[in-house]
């Protein structure tokens, strides 16, 4: 078979637990493979994983090239770089997928680097295309596709000139969809080729700190734009998602700005959500915003300006000042129920 | 003995106030359309870089890939502090992806010489991507320490930071040398100094020829800079077939405006009657409680 039609997914593997985003990486990369004609294919660094291994062919995969090592257990840059190069130099898949975690941004640059193949970060799609350079047409190559600057604009990036293509994906960007008949997963053990001068960094204590807001589960988020940044709106749109038992979101530059914390931010370099309600108070909608809401399943838009681009995409639009709308809602709602 | 520290600083584009014609017809940015800002996080590494330098003693060398322009965020580590500002422009540099851009910064930083650390943003707000720091350190195969929200120790051999990751952080200690990338979290940049800035305001840039003069660095630590270096393809032994455009597998295929699919969408009257009727559908419909 040809190598070059294998997917490969980077598992990130914190304290033993898979990350969210590697799952749904392999099933992006199940969709994929099938109209390549080829593989699932994962790569897992760390130290006794064996058994979880194996539940990885719920999601599609098939391979797993698995390196043990104590020295492994938990991350640092050099070494997994390292060993994930040498695991693509052997096995030449075609695509590879990070997680845009802070393990993937910092191990996926680093093999791009070495391997001097292309790299996109953040993709909200991946597809699979073609694509000609002068006399040269590529097929069956990836289509990484992310919102580009500014908002109005989506990028489609190619990099058919070197192998393989790599992207990262955002956490919740693709679907976790288990596959129908769970495949039967080969585990090929990779020896650690690493001597002692690659552990260049030493991790002397990780603390562990629950993340306060958990937008990703929230069945209802109610979210602040620079339109109800100030004191008196943010504290109505605060009130809302308690009285509705939600959580409260923002916009990005509401993160700049200081005024909420990044646990709260929604959108393409933020959180993806999937809520069946989704309140978006003051915000303009840009591309990168919507990347991270536009599947939920009621969109409600209160926006001071009738052509804000949110209500070509909420369910219900309401024209009006923040401060006003969110008091009717809460007057509303409190009466009601 | 002092440490040398080198950061890494982007001119870009202020994409908090992006108009319109934002993209040109082939895909890549219209800088011209657009304010520049100094790229904030690259603002807080200079900040750490000079914060360490006041613990240890040492310097603090600057530099930026980007159209002469660029200068003007030269300028500004100036204004706050740095020691030497270096510009790397030229026009085989344009178009480049992170892989390219690495590359260039890569082979500046071996003309500059030894160091002990290198500093980045963590990203830059034009692309977001995070890639740049991470692929300087692997083309100089040195240790890096990603995400860094604090600089918790630094001695003469070695440095321990806090890294910010998804459940919590760690504290991770690295020998020199090594490239750390800045987060917005680790500090609060100093402003300009008011002295400097009229020190540095009016000082020009000095096109390099070939002839680099190896011992700058070496020169006294308080050395008064009166020209902004500005290195080219040649200056620093660059391969111009890695180098911008040519350099970078990522090719832009296309660009799409976004259309929004319409959806049946609803308006609802801002007034009593209108938001109470919303909110008790929203009821009936089980989608709130
Ligand atoms: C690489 C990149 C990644 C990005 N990632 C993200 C991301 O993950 N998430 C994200 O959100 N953004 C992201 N952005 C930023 C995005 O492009 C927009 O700038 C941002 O979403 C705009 O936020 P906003 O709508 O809150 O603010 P603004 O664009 O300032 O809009 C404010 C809105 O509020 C309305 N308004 C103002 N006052 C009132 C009032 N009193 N009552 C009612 N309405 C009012 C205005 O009409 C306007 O529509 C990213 C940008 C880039 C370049
Ligand atoms: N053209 C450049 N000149 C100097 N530094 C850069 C350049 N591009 C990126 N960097 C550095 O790399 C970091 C990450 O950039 P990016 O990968 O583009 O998000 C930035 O914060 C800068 O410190």
């Amino acid at each position: 078979m040809d190598s070059k039609k294998n997917i490969l997914v980077f598992i990130e593997a914190r304290n033993r637990k898979f990350a969210e985003v590697s799952l749904e990486l392999l099933c992006a990369a199940d969709r994929l493979a099938r109209e390549l004609g080829g593989r699932v294919e994962a790569v897992a660094l760390g130290y006794n994983l064996e058994d979880e291994l194996k539940t990885l062919g719920r999601y599609g995969c098939e391979r797993v090239y698995y390196t043990s090592d104590a020295r492994l257990a938990h991350f640092t840059s050099v070494p997994y770089a390292k060993m994930v190069v040498r695991i693509i130099e052997k096995y030449q898949p075609g695509i590879v997928l990070f997680g845009a975690t802070t393990m993937g941004r910092d191990v996926a640059p680093r093999v791009a680097s070495a391997l001097k193949c292309g790299l996109t970060a953040d993709c909200t799609d991946l597809k699979i295309g073609e694509h000609q350079i002068k006399d040269t047409l590529y097929q069956n190559i990836l289509m990484q596709i992310r919102p580009a600057f500014g908002g109005n604009i989506i990028a489609t990036i190619v990099s058919p000139e070197s192998v393989p293509s790599m992207a990262t994906v955002r956490e919740g960007v693709m679907k976790l969809s288990p596959v129908e008949t769970e495949k039967n997963v080969e585990i090929l053990p990779e020896p650690c080729s690493l001597d002692e001068h690659d552990f260049l960094s030493e991790v002397l204590e990780v603390i562990r700190e629950e993340k306060k807001v958990n937008l990703k589960a929230a069945q209802i988020i109610v979210s602040a734009g620079m339109g109800a940044s100030d004191p008196e709106s943010l504290a109505l749109t605060k009130e809302l998602a308690r009285i509705l038992g939600g959580e409260l979101g923002c916009s990005r530059p509401v993160v700049d700005s200081g005024i909420l914390d990044k646990d709260h931010q929604v959108g393409q370099t933020g959180i993806t959500v999937r809520p069946n309600l989704y309140i978006a108070c003051g915000i303009s909608g840009q591309i990168q915003h919507r990347a991270g809401m536009a599947e939920a399943k009621r969109i409600i838009a209160i926006n001071k300006d009738p052509q804000a681009p949110i209500f070509a995409l909420a369910h219900y639009g309401i024209v009006g000042e923040v401060k006003d709308v969110l008091g009717k809602m809460i007057k509303a709602y409190k009466t009601k129920a | 003995m002092g440490l040398h520290l080198i950061v890494t600083v982007k001119q870009v584009p202020d994409t908090h106030n992006v108009s319109g014609n934002a993209m040109k017809e082939d895909g890549t940015v219209n800088r011209a359309a657009l304010p520049t800002i100094f790229n904030p996080e690259d603002l807080n590494a200079l900040e750490e870089a000079l914060k360490i330098k006041e613990l240890t003693g040492g310097r603090v060398t600057c530099i930026s890939m980007g159209p002469p322009n660029a200068v003007e965020v030269l300028k500004e580590c100036l204004y706050r502090g740095a020691d030497d500002v270096i510009l790397i422009s030229d026009r085989r540099f344009a178009g480049a992806d992170t892989l390219a851009t690495s590359y260039v910064l890569k082979c500046a930083i071996e003309r500059v010489g030894s160091y002990d650390l290198i500093l980045c943003g963590r990203q830059a707000i034009d692309g977001d991507t995070a890639q740049v720091g991470p692929q300087i350190a692997e083309k100089l195969k040195i240790n890096q320490l990603t995400c860094v929200a604090a600089v918790t120790a630094v001695d003469e051999k070695s440095i321990t930071v806090k890294r910010s990751v998804e459940d919590g952080y760690e504290i991770v200690k690295s020998r020199f040398p090594a490239l750390l990338t800045i987060t917005a979290a680790a500090n609060e940049p100093r402003s300009a100094n008011a002295k400097k800035v009229m020190t540095y305001k009016n000082i020009g840039k000095e096109m390099c020829s070939l002839s680099y003069d190896e011992s700058y660095l070496a020169a006294d630590a308080c050395a008064i800079v009166d020209h902004i270096r500005e290195w080219n393809v040649e200056a620093i032994a660059a391969d111009p077939d890695q180098c911008g455009l040519s350099g970078s597998p990522t090719k832009v295929k296309k660009i799409q405006s976004v259309v929004l699919s319409a959806r049946e969408s609803r308006q609802i009257a801002n007034n009593d009657a209108g938001i109470g009727e919303l909110i008790h559908e929203l009821i009936e419909e089980n989608i709130i409680g």
